[in-house]
């Protein structure tokens, strides 16, 4: 029988079908106002499969489904180990949250830190900030933003920040540098939670962000190591959901 | 409508929140407390202390005050309790576990001051707590700045509050200026209540004291078969309650709850699978009704096994000695005992690390959850020197405070640290 990942996230829901060890399907889905009436439709086109949930909706899809769950810091680690069997440390930017994950040769989770209640390096961070300076998530994660690092946000709240940009916009500062410094504060945010658990390569960024260049630049610098970043960084969960036992 | 209405009116609370109040408790502790599986039958008693909370309590506690006992309030475990009896004073907790009257307390402190402050500041303005109203006395301690500064302002407004001199250290002055800070206690306290403070009022108070501290280890220790006769829940209730009850009657129904424990560790009755991680809680107090750390923990299934806190083990690690050569001798050993305390108030405190190390390994636990609220500097800087000191063991640290907004960000946290303790234990 094959298996079925699903990751419920806050913004999008990631459906991976796995046969043996093969991907064959991967789909993403924003997750609108019914997330399990979005589930049914995207398990509505594949074959069936033993199901695993992950993300913030797992415990809804247990109810709807009846199917097993896993949360997403051991589900993150057994799909970045499936994509780089070399993976030690796992990073996560991800939506809501930011999270480090240290594993061993077995995708096994040895340790772990998670971001508290605070928003500032997560993926949220990055797309309010990016709706402030009105412009595309393309325009705000340009890596030429690098060469005009002229501005500093001191502010480490996403509300202060937020008001720190528009008075900045306001004096007439230049967008592209407010953009680099708000990457680099958020790659300082992450790169701090990654110390936490120790920096043991290689290191994978996985999840939305991974998508953002200048983000993963910066946060490399930081973090003094290359990071490896998977063709399909946004599906880590959901495939690692699929090969839970 | 209650029959205490008229009691509480005349403590003079806000009688349609109050009853909102009791109204969100009872639900509270119904979905989770009363939907635990296999509970002892003497947690019945429990349950019930809980239903008078705000009742029979208060009402017992009305009726000895018109008898001429005073009431005494605390808010930390450095407060010695065995004075205050022998005034025959009642010894009051009055921590405060949920958010209450936070836009009130907030016009007297910073935002960034830790919930357990708040709470108690809001409890007191919103007129909620009739725990301090019937006090005649409150005592605070020099322990943490929140704290100092947030006795200044209490003081403003309720006009009652002595505050002991807590030092930082354990140095040698640190431990004479404590001795003079019990000494004053016990003379503020006599002024309070009109009863002269002996030796012997003394030794009976120890020993009431060190019985209820003896119940309470003799639950700690019942905690670590495998599989816990009791839930985390179940015993962090009892740990909240003994700070409040008749002390007299409170051991006595523990030791019975206990006897029934012991049956049940016999015949290796549990209320959590045999399997099931077994976790230590350890850093900030729970003052009651904050259960929000235990009950996440156990709902992901997790057996919590001790607390290394204030409502836990610091309350009732070490005893009194309890034969006193003389008043002198007396408040000498009786201050001397809470100078063992470990609070991360104290630098340096390494006696908590080793005493963490001791339990976990006591309690047979499978990893250990860093609980901190937010903003309480002491104990969120001491959770890195615990990270530390553990090495590779399973560790997680909360950092979190009384709302439920980020309930599900720790359930995906514990959920994930459960599932790695049971990948480390197979
Ligand atoms: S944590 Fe420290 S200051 Fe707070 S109640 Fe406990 S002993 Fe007192
Ligand atoms: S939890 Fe920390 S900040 Fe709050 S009262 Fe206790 S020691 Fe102070």
């Amino acid at each position: 029988m094959p298996r079925i990942g699903l990751d419920i996230g806050s913004r999008n829901i990631k459906i991976a079908l796995l046969d043996g060890e093969r991907i064959t399907v991967l789909k993403k889905e924003p997750s609108g106002f019914d997330p399990m009436e979005r589930c049914r439709r995207l398990l509505a086109e594949l074959p069936a499969g033993q199901i695993t949930a992950t993300g913030y909706g797992r415990h809804l899809a247990e109810k709807d489904f009846s199917c097993a769950t896993v949360s997403e810091i051991s589900a993150f680690a057994r799909g970045a180990r499936f994509f780089d069997p070399t993976v030690r440390t796992v990073i996560d930017v991800g939506g809501q949250d930011s999270k480090a994950i240290r594993v061993d040769g077995a995708g096994r989770v040895l340790l772990f830190e998670m971001n508290d209640k605070c928003a500032a390096g997560t993926g949220k961070f990055l797309e309010i900030m990016a709706r402030a300076l009105e412009m595309t998530m393309e325009e705000f994660g340009d890596p030429l933003h690098r060469n005009e690092s002229r501005v500093r946000i001191g502010s480490l709240c996403t509300v202060f920040a937020e008001s720190e940009v528009v008075s900045l916009i306001g004096r007439g500062a230049d967008r592209r540098s407010i953009a680099y410094a708000l990457h680099d504060m958020a790659a300082e945010r992450v790169s701090s939670l990654v110390g936490r658990i120790g920096v043991e390569p290689s290191v994978m960024l996985a999840g939305g962000c991974a998508r953002n260049p200048l983000f993963a630049e910066l946060l490399a610098k930081r973090l003094g190591t290359p990071l490896l970043i998977g063709e399909t960084p946004e599906f880590t969960g959901a495939v690692g959901a699929a090969l839970t036992e | 409508m209650s029959n205490y209405d008229q009691m509480w009116k005349e403590l003079g609370l806000d009688l349609p929140s109050h009853e909102g109040l009791l109204n969100f408790l009872g639900e509270a502790y119904q979905g989770i407390y009363l939907t635990q599986k296999n509970r002892p039958t003497g947690m019945a008693y429990f349950d019930f202390v809980i239903s008078e909370v705000h009742g029979l309590r208060i009402k017992e506690i009305v009726d000895a005050r018109k008898a001429g006992k005073k009431g005494i309030g605390t808010f930390c475990v450095y407060v010695p309790e065995e004075l205050v009896l022998a005034a025959n004073g009642i010894y009051i907790g009055l921590c405060a576990g949920a958010e209450v009257g936070t836009p009130q307390a907030e016009q007297y402190l910073p935002r960034n001051t830790c919930a357990l402050i708040k709470a108690f500041f809001g409890f007191k303005l919103a007129n909620l707590c009739p725990y301090g109203e019937v006090t005649d006395l409150i005592v605070g301690e020099t322990t943490c700045d929140g704290k100092k500064k947030a006795y200044e302002a209490f003081n403003e407004i309720t006009g009652k509050v002595h505050v002991m001199d807590l030092p930082n250290t354990k140095s040698a002055e640190g431990r004479a200026l404590w001795r003079s800070e019990v000494a004053r206690l016990k003379e503020k306290l006599e002024a309070v209540t009109g009863v002269k403070i002996t030796a012997e009022r003394l030794a009976e108070a120890t020993k009431i004291v060190n019985d209820k501290r003896r119940a309470l280890q003799r639950l700690a220790a019942l905690r670590a078969a495998a599989p816990t006769p009791i839930s985390g829940l179940d015993a962090l209730l009892i740990n909240q309650v003994a700070f409040y009850d008749d002390p007299l009657r409170f051991t006595e129904m523990l030791n019975k709850l206990c006897d029934e424990l012991d049956e049940r560790v016999k015949d290796t009755v549990g209320v959590a699978p045999a399997d099931a991680p077994r976790i230590l809680v350890s850093g900030s107090p729970m003052a009651i009704p904050n259960w929000k750390l235990h009950h996440l923990l156990e709902t992901s299934g997790a057996a919590v096994v001790g607390e290394e806190s204030c409502v836990g083990a610091r309350n009732y690690r070490a005893l009194t000695p309890e034969k006193f050569d003389g008043l002198e001798d007396a408040l000498t050993k009786i201050a001397e005992r809470y100078l063992t305390i470990d609070c991360a108030c104290f630098t340096p405190n390494d006696e908590r690390l080793e005493n963490i190390v001791k339990m976990r390994d006591d309690l047979k636990a499978d990893g250990i959850v860093h609980y901190a609220l937010q903003f309480c500097t002491l104990y969120t800087s001491e959770g890195f020197k615990v990270a530390k000191e553990l090495k590779e063991f399973p560790f997680l640290r909360v950092e979190t405070d009384y709302s439920m907004e980020d309930a599900g960000q720790l359930k995906t946290r514990i959920e994930a640290f459960l599932e790695m303790v049971r990948n480390r234990k197979k």
